[in-house]
């Protein structure tokens, strides 16, 4: 006898987000070109964190390339523990982040979903989201033997003062230097306010769209998030990507419009913490959505959205060191607390789930302390699944299946 | 419901499937076996058992509740509820001052918090991984060739607890192998590996806060060097009962009534 009845759906297919198509046709052009022989692209690559920044790639008309999406994709076509086994007789601990297992063995051998990517011209580093970056950038020059940029962003304990200003500043200069030897040509100011503008919009629009959630019932869940997230990381700073946010943001008011819920029933709404645990998406969706449980916002895919107070949009420069700089993952403890805080709020959710991911330690680390705070200050549930992005080795289902069992158990008053 | 009729709780853990009967708030009978490899065939032989211990007919039963890990694949029971919840349930009965529960069962350990209804405030489990469980203990015993039974009084005499530093079962093994070769005293060891399950327990426990007073529920409250373990590290008493090893089928029970 399973714990929960079947629901049955028959608004499935008007459930579904008909952007979805559009996404998959922009996401498969952008590979394409990249992919394409370097004779015949023309443009160079740069590989870049996922948090780097990247609008002076644009400017340079240089294809920005990111080894974490890569590996959320190797992760969610279940690909990702055969490269992290590469890697580790490569002779990397299992220990190290799985997106850098994935990427330095992938490299190697043209593994993952589309044969590997596309060799770098460039590598664009930046130590907002970890310090696992350095290194495994570092390892990827060496292997490509290609030039690489380091932007090192401090840390936001509890506030980000002038001397952390001047410093991420003077790094901006740099790396422009940087791109003008790396790419042999001037860099255009006056394309970089129209970049600028074009990220900053597409901003907007992903925290409009993730706002739709704050309706009853939520037009759509954090797994829909994580799929529409790939636009933001990827192609901020291009028309394409504000032109595709616009539809979408359209799409979810309609839903909101006309009550639409991604879930046929909603009765608990939840906030996601971490990255997603790619190789389950769909089990843990339908997991969730079994058990009416909505899991309407999460701290990831907000995470680019900067959280600058006031911004001009014609000074991208200015302030780009700093907005990079203060991004979550790179905030203290007590200001992640906040965010969470601030969500649980915003949403009106019921409580949190947390995935403790083994591969990402800046993200799991004050986890344990973050939900003692939200006991204390909202007296909430939470619920904590250890688990990994991309390794499946790290991930047990009955395990995780009694904890989500239990957790709404609780909840149930 | 009314409360005259018999429900029943089965609990198909990892290591045993155990199986109480319930009526007029009065424990019926409880059962308790080895799950083997098939869970669904435990499940239904634990039934059968607890039912011809108490000479009932299964027709006689109203409503049955599934739990543990085999909560799933019991076909013929009504509802399929965590272990977490029945071992509330089932604890909340046993003793009603209880607030925080430690359970050690075969593959996990939890510990839950309740709130003065008895119903469930947090819980926390143990991450992937033996340590802190009762295969811990089993893998021990098999390294230091003492039955599982006597490691509790055994434990007892030691003169000074051997130190176990690691959490991996593997390596801990490995640690009580290079303790035997030394020469150490089995009972100092195994007051050690007593030591280290209790102290990773109590440290899993202080994340949903410990309220006194504090129930110990599972198959490895029976080992009476681990709950002596746990309460020197807790600095408070343990309750156990000695329906501790069936309080999830209990709870079960219990649940099922309301059904």
């Amino acid at each position: 006898m399973p714990t929960y009845e079947k629901i049955i759906d028959s608004d499935k297919e008007r459930r579904k987000i008909k952007a979805d198509r559009r996404m998959r046709e922009i996401m498969t052009a952008y590979y394409m070109e990249a992919k394409t022989p370097k004779e015949q692209r023309g443009k160079k690559i740069a590989w870049i964190t996922s948090g780097g920044p990247v609008e002076p790639l644009h400017v340079m008309d240089v294809i920005p390339i990111y080894p974490e999406n890569y590996g959320a994709m190797i992760g969610a076509s279940k690909m990702g523990v055969d490269l992290c086994e590469k890697a580790e007789e490569m002779g990397y601990a299992r220990d190290l982040c799985s997106y850098a297992r994935a990427d330095i063995a992938s490299a190697t051998v043209n593994g993952g979903p589309i044969g590997g990517l596309p060799e770098p011209d460039m590598l664009i580093c930046c130590n907002n989201i970890c310090g696992t970056v350095l290194k495994w950038y570092e390892v990827q020059a060496r292997y490509f033997n290609v030039p690489l940029f380091i932007l090192d962003t401090p840390i936001t304990h509890t506030t980000f003062n002038d001397e952390m200003r001047r410093y991420v500043t003077r790094q901006s200069a740099e790396y422009i230097r940087f791109l003008e030897k790396a790419c042999g040509r001037r860099f255009d100011y006056d394309r970089m306010a129209e970049v600028g503008a074009l990220s900053i919009r597409a901003q907007e629009l992903w925290q409009a769209i993730l706002d739709t959630t704050m309706s009853k019932p939520s037009p759509m869940t954090c797994f829909d998030a994580f799929f529409h997230l790939a636009m933001i990381v990827t192609l901020r700073g291009t028309q394409t990507c504000v032109d595709y946010y616009e539809m979408l943001l359209a799409e979810m008011k309609e839903r909101v419009a006309q009550g639409i819920g991604m879930l046929p029933v909603e009765k608990y709404r939840l906030v996601w913490d971490n990255l997603p645990i790619w190789y389950r998406l769909r089990w843990l969706s339908n997991k969730f959505m079994e058990r009416s449980a909505c899991l309407v916002a999460d701290t990831y895919t907000s995470g680019w959205v900067s959280q600058m107070p006031s911004v001009s949009s014609t000074d991208f420069l200015g302030f780009m060191g700093e907005s990079y700089a203060r991004i979550f993952l790179n905030s203290g403890t007590d200001l992640m607390a906040e965010n969470i805080i601030r969500m649980v709020k915003k949403y009106d959710a019921d409580g949190v789930v947390f995935h403790s991911n083994r591969s990402c330690k800046p993200y799991s680390f004050g986890q344990y302390d973050i939900q003692k705070i939200l006991r204390k200050k909202l007296g909430i549930p939470t619920l904590m699944i250890e688990a990994d992005m991309v390794d499946e080795r790290s991930f047990s289902e009955s395990q995780i299946e009694t904890r989500i069992d239990a957790f709404i158990e609780m909840m149930k008053k | 419901m009314a409360k005259d009729i018999i429900t029943a709780g089965i609990d198909v853990g990892s290591i045993s499937a155990k199986a109480a009967l319930l009526q007029h708030d009065r424990i019926v009978a409880t059962h308790v076996i080895l799950t083997g490899y098939n869970s669904q065939n435990a499940g239904r032989q634990v039934f059968d058992l607890v039912l011809q211990q108490a000479g009932l007919d299964a027709g006689k039963v109203a409503k049955i509740v599934a739990t543990g890990y085999g909560r799933n694949s019991i076909a013929f029971a009504h509802k399929a509820v965590t272990e977490i919840t029945c071992h509330a349930a089932g604890a909340y009965f046993l003793d009603r001052r209880v607030r925080t529960i430690i359970d050690i069962g075969g593959q996990d350990s939890k510990a839950i918090a309740l709130d003065d209804s008895g119903k469930v405030k947090d819980f926390a489990m143990n991450d992937k991984c033996a340590a802190g469980t009762g295969r811990f203990l089993e893998v021990m015993a098999r390294a230091l060739e003492v039955d599982l039974d006597a490691f509790g009084a055994m434990s007892l005499t030691a003169g000074q607890a051997a130190s176990i530093s690691s959490l991996c079962t593997v390596f801990a093994e490995s640690e009580v192998i290079s303790l035997i070769a030394r020469g150490e005293q089995r009972p100092n060891i195994i007051a050690g590996i007593h030591a280290s399950i209790a102290s990773r327990v109590v440290s899993m426990a202080k994340r949903v806060g410990v309220r006194a007073p504090v129930m110990m529920t599972g198959g490895v409250s029976k080992n009476i060097g681990v709950v002596k373990a746990l309460e020197e590290k807790l600095g408070a008493n343990l309750i156990v009962s000695d329906r501790a090893q069936v309080t999830g089928a209990i709870g079960a029970a219990i649940i099922a009534v309301g059904l």
